[in-house]
């Protein structure tokens, strides 16, 4: 019999769902864990993106849940054109779609892209700067930024992520599904390109955008002023 | 910016804190990173914005670390079983 391996070349969290095919073979085999480790690890942020297009909790809970049956009947089929977490996010995007406010207002995506890439760009108020006429320093700080007073502790706590959330929640369409992705999921920028059909460049100007308008919310918030 | 600042090209901040997230996703190209570091390394509060910059992706990272609710979970196993079901 040969030896057992030494004790440190056994990986800590041996499940190997993170390697997409071991995950697939492991659902088509019927096996729970698996199924389990994909809803833990998803769940709460295909909840997050299910509320970028319906604002109703309990609706989006069954969006949710509807995607979750799309998983388990869509599995069998799913060719690995990408990965299983993009594939699971655009089940959810396409029945969210077509239960979401944002699809029913009739304005196509491709317009609400546009309206949000022409807003004025200046993600700082212009008075926050020196004008451009200042004899010296012209478009540095005038008011710098304060420091936060945010301990790890004040950070975490439900009330500052209850300002994250309400930021998030106010943004143009756009660049709240962007943000989502991207900093509450998690996603790579290729992958949210790719689901929200967004050219590399715009994906990146919507993103400034968002985060910088949480960044002012959050400055707010832990400063007690805005920049 | 002052006449120096301008003959050398130098970044105000105004453009900084519009670039922060090209820095952020490693997107700036070489010469317009430099100039960006050169920046920020000289300038306290353009320091201070990236910061916190960065701290907001970051707590927006941690917003879901909520565990499934039990039935919740115990409904979709329950699916799944049902379907695997020969």
């Amino acid at each position: 019999m040969p030896p057992p391996p030494p004790l440190d070349a056994v990986p800590v969290v041996a499940t190997g769902y993170e390697d997409d095919r071991l995950l697939v073979d492991a659902l088509r085999r019927g096996e729970e864990e698996a199924f389990a480790w994909l809803v833990r690890r998803h769940h709460e942020a295909l909840l997050r993106y299910a509320r970028v297009f319906v604002r109703d909790r309990a609706v989006a809970e069954e969006v949710v849940q509807e995607t979750w049956l799309g998983v388990i009947r869509g599995i069998g089929a799913f060719e690995a054109r990408s990965s299983v977490k993009t594939w699971v996010f655009h089940i959810l995007a396409n029945r969210a779609r077509t239960r979401g406010e944002r699809e029913s207002r009739s304005v196509p995506f491709s317009a609400l892209v546009a309206r949000e890439l022409e807003d004025d760009g200046a993600v700082v108020d212009a008075d926050r700067f020196l004008p451009a006429d200042a004899p010296r320093w012209a478009g540095h700080w005038a008011v710098a930024p304060q420091p936060w007073n945010a301990p790890e502790a004040r950070m975490l706590a439900a009330e500052t992520r209850a300002v994250i959330d309400a930021a998030i929640a106010g943004l143009p369409p756009v660049q709240r599904e962007v943000i989502t992705l991207r900093d509450v999921v998690g996603m790579d920028a290729e992958e949210v390109c790719r689901l929200m059909s967004l050219t590399d460049g715009n994906q990146r100007v919507l993103l400034h955008r968002a985060r910088s308008r949480v960044r002012a919310a959050l400055d707010a918030h832990l400063t007690g002023e805005g920049a | 910016m002052n006449d120096e600042g301008t003959r050398f090209g130098w970044l105000t901040c105004s453009e900084i804190v519009e670039l922060i997230t090209d820095y952020i996703e490693g997107d700036l190209p070489g010469p317009e990173r430099e100039r960006f570091e050169e920046h920020i390394s000289s300038c306290a509060p353009c320091r201070q914005y990236l910061s916190q910059m960065r701290t907001t992706v970051e707590a927006a990272g941690r917003l879901t670390e909520e565990e499934v609710p039990e039935p919740t979970m115990d409904a979709l196993l329950e699916a799944f079983r049902d379907w695997n079901r020969p």
